[in-house]
């Protein structure tokens, strides 16, 4: 166990976003919160980051780094996307920067495959971009632990499979701990090692993708009736056949 | 772009904005010459020079540079520097680029402070010259503890605070209605003059304790810069890598309430600078911080100082009422950035 959630409950005044969740994800591991909206998946991230006033118990080894990536995207600062990425140093930033964080800003860049952006404003790019730029960010920091909320609702199919690739392949390499909360089921359904639905801020089911991703499952979660197929390579493939009445 | 030629380009973007600022330093010391050349007796900058490194026995002429005019140039730099930096770290801290001292009731305060002295200040067993700055500074003070006690109370969100401020503004505005209201024809005036902002009031000791408090000030605000930077992408994202966003703010705030109310004491309500500087700044250098909070802070005492000039150049042998001055030029001009096109 890397991070553990143990009875985790957040309020936002009278309204429960997260009710009791008891949740662990592990070292080299991917993963997946998926849930409709507003059934508490950013809530639960955040409480995980710590940045929320919980109730309930967050364990995680002392020295764990936390990589957060906020879900909203805009940025409207004059700033560089080589120093936005820079940030992503901040603990160790000084007046005069250093040059391991200089490195780890342009390797950062590197990975996420925008090294050509580094010296355009944030302001000019894409939303797809800005995601990539502020993934990179996260990466900087050289964290042990990903909390990425929507890390890839922005981008075309492409970078989709580009970024869940090597965000899958960092986990593994690295041993990190990667909780990503993902809206494309079928994405999910392939680049995580296990699945975590969450309905009204509960945990409806957990497990690998099959065990997740059933008929009743989705039924109840988001109100669809959907069809399961057998992918390429044997992960499953949703497939919203109706609204359920 | 390779790893070495992403890091190679920042670095050329810094070297390009250290120059912007050396370029903007120059330029203050160019208006500085002028603003000690100019005034009634139009003086050679060469003399002006031989004055101030000590080599000129021409009693007269130390007379006006030293003791007249260089008083009111070096305040001109120090509060203009004031206004520029204080100015940029509001807008730093409040996400808003219309926020500066003036918008939110820190002048007010200040005006209100010096007021109530001017109005009730004959009491007072303390000499007015020095009760108005300090019951200004004061109020100033005020003005900002009610807006940080705000924060406190609902959290410090930039939302909250424009809010806060806004309503700080209207508060001692009305406040400073009512004093008007009741206030003698004489006292009156002296109202009106304080609130048109003027350097003419400045001696060395004032530009001391201002340039005191600049320099205690700065390089606080300095340490924070790279948490400012990472603020401006917004509270969950600072807060992601590691900002105690609140902190910092109320932090900040408390700094930049010393430093506006000790400039704006000591010369009344100089508004614009606080805006304006940090504009044209972040369109020369941008928003990190370490660049942009030096360059506003330089760009505010250039515009300052600049302005000192032309409110001698207008009227000849009149001495226009910096205040206005700043107001008059520096509207149209401001007006001219924004449809040129703006820094974001
Ligand atoms: N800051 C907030 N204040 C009040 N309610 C909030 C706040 N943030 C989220 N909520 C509510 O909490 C619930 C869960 O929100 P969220 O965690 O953002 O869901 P998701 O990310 O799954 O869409 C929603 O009903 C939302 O309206
Ligand atoms: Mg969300």
């Amino acid at each position: 166990m890397s991070i553990q959630a143990n009875g985790l409950t957040v309020r936002y005044g009278a309204h429960v976003a997260v009710r009791g969740l008891t949740l662990a994800a592990h070292h080299g591991e991917v993963l997946a919160v998926i849930g409709a909206n507003g059934s508490g998946k950013s809530s639960l991230l955040r409480a995980l980051a710590g940045l929320v006033p919980h109730s309930g118990s967050v364990a995680r080894r002392p020295a764990a780094r936390i990589g957060y990536m906020p879900q909203e995207t805009a940025a409207r600062a004059a700033l560089t996307v080589f120093e936005v990425v820079l940030l992503g140093r901040l603990r160790s930033l000084a007046l005069k920067v250093a040059t391991p964080d200089l490195d780890a800003a342009a390797r950062a860049l590197d990975e996420v495959g925008i090294p050509e952006l580094a010296s355009r404003r944030i302001t000019t790019l894409s939303g797809g971009q800005r995601q990539l730029a502020f993934l990179a960010q996260v990466l900087a920091a050289d964290p042990t632990i990903l909390l990425l909320d929507e890390p890839s609702s922005a981008l075309d199919i492409a970078h989709q499979f580009q970024v869940l690739t090597l965000l899958r392949e960092a986990t593994r390499r690295r041993g990190l701990t990667t909780i990503a909360v993902l809206h494309d089921l079928n994405a999910a359904a392939r680049f995580a090692d296990r699945l975590a639905l969450l309905h009204q801020g509960g945990l409806l089911a957990e497990g690998s993708p099959a065990a997740v991703l059933r008929p009743e499952t989705l039924r109840q979660a988001y109100g669809i009736s959907a069809a399961i197929l057998a992918g390429p390579d044997g992960c499953p493939v949703v497939v919203p056949t109706g609204v359920a009445a | 772009m390779s790893e070495a030629a992403a890091i190679a380009a920042w670095r050329t973007l810094g070297a390009r904005r250290a120059a912007v600022s050396a370029a903007a330093l120059a330029g203050l010391a160019a208006s500085f010459a002028a603003d000690l050349a100019t005034g009634p007796a139009l003086l050679p900058i060469g003399a002006v020079l031989r004055t101030l490194a000590g080599i000129n026995d021409d009693p007269m002429l130390a007379a006006i540079v030293l003791q007249l005019r260089l008083p009111i140039g070096l305040m001109a730099i120090i509060v203009g520097a004031a206004l520029g930096l204080s100015g940029a770290v509001m807008q730093t801290i409040l996400a808003n680029p219309l926020a500066s001292s003036y918008t939110l009731g820190i002048s007010a305060g200040a005006g209100f402070g010096a007021a109530l002295v001017i109005v009730f200040g004959a009491a007072l067993p303390f000499a007015q010259i020095w009760a108005i700055p300090t019951a200004a500074f004061l109020f100033a003070a005020l003005a900002c503890a009610l807006v940080a006690a705000a924060g406190r109370l609902r959290g410090a969100t930039p939302e909250l605070l424009v809010l806060a401020g806004i309503a700080c503004l209207f508060l001692f505005q009305a406040l400073l209605s009512l004093l008007q209201f009741i206030a003698s024809q004489e006292a009156l005036q002296m109202i009106v003059f304080w609130l048109f902002g003027s350097l003419l009031r400045a001696s060395m000791t004032k530009v001391a304790i201002v340039a005191t408090v600049l320099a205690a000030v700065s390089p606080l605000l300095l340490r924070d810069a790279w948490r400012f930077t990472a603020l401006q992408l917004g509270d969950d994202r600072a807060r992601g890598l590691g900002v105690n966003v609140d902190a910092l703010r109320l932090r900040a705030f408390a700094a930049v309430s010393l430093l506006t109310g000790a400039a704006v004491a000591f010369v009344g309500t100089i508004g614009f600078i606080g805006l304006v500087a940090p504009h044209i700044a972040r369109g020369l250098v941008g928003e990190d911080q370490r660049h942009f909070l030096p360059a506003s802070a330089l760009l505010g005492a250039l515009l300052l100082s600049a302005a000192s000039v032309a409110s001698k150049l207008i009227l000849p042998g009149t001495v226009f009422p910096i205040g206005i001055v700043t107001a008059l030029i520096g509207v149209p001009f401001f007006a001219w950035l924004v449809v040129r096109g703006g820094a974001r």
